[in-house]
């Protein structure tokens, strides 16, 4: 019982980041931009917010410069993409390469003087789990209630990812985007301007991410703090089948599969910690290979129609 | 299929530029007629405050030595592999001396390129491969692991160590044993548990397997990883550590006992100097805390006295010989002698050594 509670408090604290960068993702898939420029947004997102808080001291600026600093980025990817039309798989792969690199570059620059490597190694504000009364206290489930701030605003953000994307007429007029742009164009929907605004905002959400590693997870800064986690999110949007809902399961077994393997060997068990290494990349593989048969199925929840074109309002 | 092939450019093309796009970087003092040109291949960035750290301290320990006689240059996040024989190469033809490639993966590859410019001396770090111009280098860390183990075996109340460990390859199982069998020298009871993360360097899940080991009552962490993760992860459950490659107490704090650490400026100091005077030769490299090129930090204010006299005076007896600690008896997991009194495992076993000694919990695989 409480092996299972402290699996799940960990998965969830592993997981928040994966969440916000997916459903950050997902929204910009939904409007048929492909961003894979994910690694180096959240890179960003993890080095400016741990040098704010460095220097401010101040956690709320911190997380306001994530989400600015990854809407600028997906800004460029959006400025390339939809208005220039340049190959979308080109310029998300040269937002990641730029944003490590300049992460690094950052990391080497900003931070004090004295400190031989600057901002890594250094201690700065950070993110406390809080208990919540009552709540922390049920069996298992308390552990959904001994989390930070930023894991418990995903309690929020997660129902009204889904609630705007399904339910409202702009989520609508985004889905619409996402299968047919020419037809919601003929709707009177402005593509343009959808385009943008939901990879930017869908940037900032994934630099937020970046953030919860360097001001929660792991804090502080050091290189390459995300180790790859960008691409695993890539996955997620696809395990999640592009329902903001869902990203939050991926994320567990993404998350939480590190703190399962790893508790599993510290016991001293007789399961190889490759297999379970290998679990959720095998059920993302499933998950395609059952999209790509079920014709039907894919057509209900498969990947936005649109994804990856360039939109041109006279082409047919 | 244009698109397909179109895709298929840009994926190469881009995964050129991910592996061009290391950083390079020449600290060169405005080249003097006859500078002696060495240059180093790094797994990471200098940043990581341990193994590439303390390779680049010793980089600096060289060129602080011998002023503008030497010239040297650094590539960092360097991939193991292909890549890795273009970066080397591209160092033999802009007519550096001597090139030190500081992973076990580079071993290959740089043999490939040594055969190829048999003027340029080779050194490669932590590997078994030489050539005419090429020599291996490596320290015996497992002897720092030893007296740092000393330390954990004493502080230890709950019995249970935990070690977090990169990947399962002989020099990583023979720093757990050293590390066990000196906490078992001073404290028969206790266990070392080991988690494999299958990295040596990811902030992320290296401190997710120390947190685990926390959770599994363990009371000390140690490590053979490169960043200082773990040890922040024991500091924030108010438990202690033991660091790895660099002087960690320095980044973490007190709670940190102790780091076994290497100090490469002895070796490079001393490899470089040959190689200006021309006494250079291929050899295999290997030595342990009596050459320096190992060594513990100074131990924490949370060591008591009494441990700290055991613990020097052990260093000195490892360091004259007179206390190999690879010396029998010792037994495998299951209890079994396998090194028997008065006999000790040799080199050549160490190097190939694919079984955990008695209070090791965990396996080789």
């Amino acid at each position: 019982m409480e092996l299972i509670t402290s699996i799940l408090a960990i998965a969830l604290r592993a997981g928040t980041s994966l969440v916000y960068a997916t459903i950050g993702e997902t929204y910009t898939e939904r409007a048929g931009i492909l961003n894979l420029g994910l690694e180096g947004i959240m890179l960003m997102g993890a080095v400016c917010s741990f040098a704010t808080a460095y220097y401010t001291g101040s956690i709320v600026l911190a997380i306001l410069v994530a989400l600015a600093v990854g809407a600028a980025m997906a800004a460029i990817h959006a400025f390339l993409t939809i208005t220039m039309r340049a190959n979308q798989v080109v310029s998300g792969l040269s937002i990641t390469l730029f944003g490590s690199g300049f992460a690094s570059f950052l990391g080497q620059r900003l931070g004090p003087e004295s400190n031989n490597h600057r901002l890594v190694g250094l201690v700065g504000p950070r993110l406390k789990p809080e208990n919540l009364p009552w709540l922390s206290d049920i069996p298992v489930l308390g552990a959904l209630f001994e989390q930070d701030i930023l894991t418990y605003a995903l309690y929020v953000l997660i129902p009204l990812a889904w609630f705007y994307l399904y339910k409202t007429r702009n989520g609508l007029n985004l889905r619409a985007i996402g299968e047919d742009p020419q037809t919601a164009d003929a709707m009177g929907v402005d593509v343009f301007k959808a385009k943008f605004l939901y990879t930017i905002a869908g940037g900032a959400l994934v630099a937020l991410g970046g953030a919860q590693l360097s001001l929660s997870y792991t804090p502080g800064w050091s290189e390459n703090i995300t180790g790859g986690r960008g691409w695993i999110v890539i996955a997620l949007v696809i395990f999640s089948m592009w329902n903001p809902a869902r990203a939050i399961w991926g994320a567990l077994l993404f998350g939480g599969i590190n703190a399962i393997q790893f508790r599993l060997q510290a016991s001293g068990t007789t399961i190889p910690a490759g297999f379970l290494n290998m679990l959720p990349y095998l059920t993302t593989i499933l998950v395609l290979v059952a999209m790509t048969f079920w014709e039907s199925l894919s057509k209900r929840i498969g990947a936005p129609a649109a994804l990856g074109n360039a939109y041109m309002r006279e082409e047919k | 299929m244009k698109r397909k092939l179109a895709f298929a450019c840009v994926a190469v093309a881009s995964l050129a530029l991910v592996l061009g796009g290391c950083a390079k970087k020449a600290e060169a003092p405005a080249a003097k007629a006859k500078a002696y040109k060495v240059a180093f291949v790094y797994i990471g960035p200098p940043g990581d405050l341990g193994w590439t750290y303390e390779h680049d301290r010793g980089r600096k320990a060289a060129v602080e030595a011998f002023g503008d006689k030497l010239q040297t240059a650094y590539m960092e996040n360097i991939p193991e592999g292909p890549d890795a024989a273009r970066i080397i190469r591209q160092y033999a033809q802009e007519g550096y001396d001597m090139i030190f490639a500081t992973s076990f993966g580079y071993m290959d590859p740089m043999l490939e390129v040594a055969k190829e410019f048999p003027n340029t001396k080779f050194e490669h770090c932590s590997g078994y491969k030489t050539n005419a111009n090429m020599s291996t280098y490596f320290g015996r860390i497992e002897e720092a692991r030893y007296l740092s183990g000393i330390i954990a075996g004493k502080a230890t109340t709950s019995n249970k160590i935990g070690f977090v460990a990169a990947f399962p390859i002989p020099e990583v199982v023979r720093g757990i044993n050293g590390f066990t069998l000196g906490v078992r020298s001073v404290n028969p009871k206790a266990e070392v548990r080991v988690v494999w993360t299958n990295t040596w360097y990811d902030p992320v899940k290296e401190r997710e397997a120390a947190v685990a080991l926390l959770d599994a009552g363990c009371d000390v962490i140690a490590q053979h990883q490169d960043t200082v993760e773990p040890q922040k992860a024991a500091q924030e459950r108010g438990k202690l550590s033991i660091g790895y490659d660099s002087d960690m107490g320095k980044f973490v704090g007190d709670s940190v006992l102790a780091s076994p650490m290497w100090n490469w400026a002895v070796y490079y100091k001393d490899v470089i100097e040959k190689g200006m005077n021309g006494t250079w030769k291929s050899e295999q490299y290997w030595k342990g805390l009596s050459s320096g090129v190992v060594a513990l930090s100074d131990m924490s204010a949370k060591v008591p006295e009494d441990v700290k006299k055991l613990v020097n005076e052990t260093k000195d007896k490892i360091a004259s010989g007179s206390l190999n600690i690879f010396a029998g008896p010792i037994a495998d997991q299951g209890g079994k002698i396998v090194v028997k009194a008065g006999e000790a495992v040799a080199d050549d076993k160490q190097l190939s050594m694919d079984w955990f000694v008695q209070g090791v919990v965990g396996k080789v695989k």
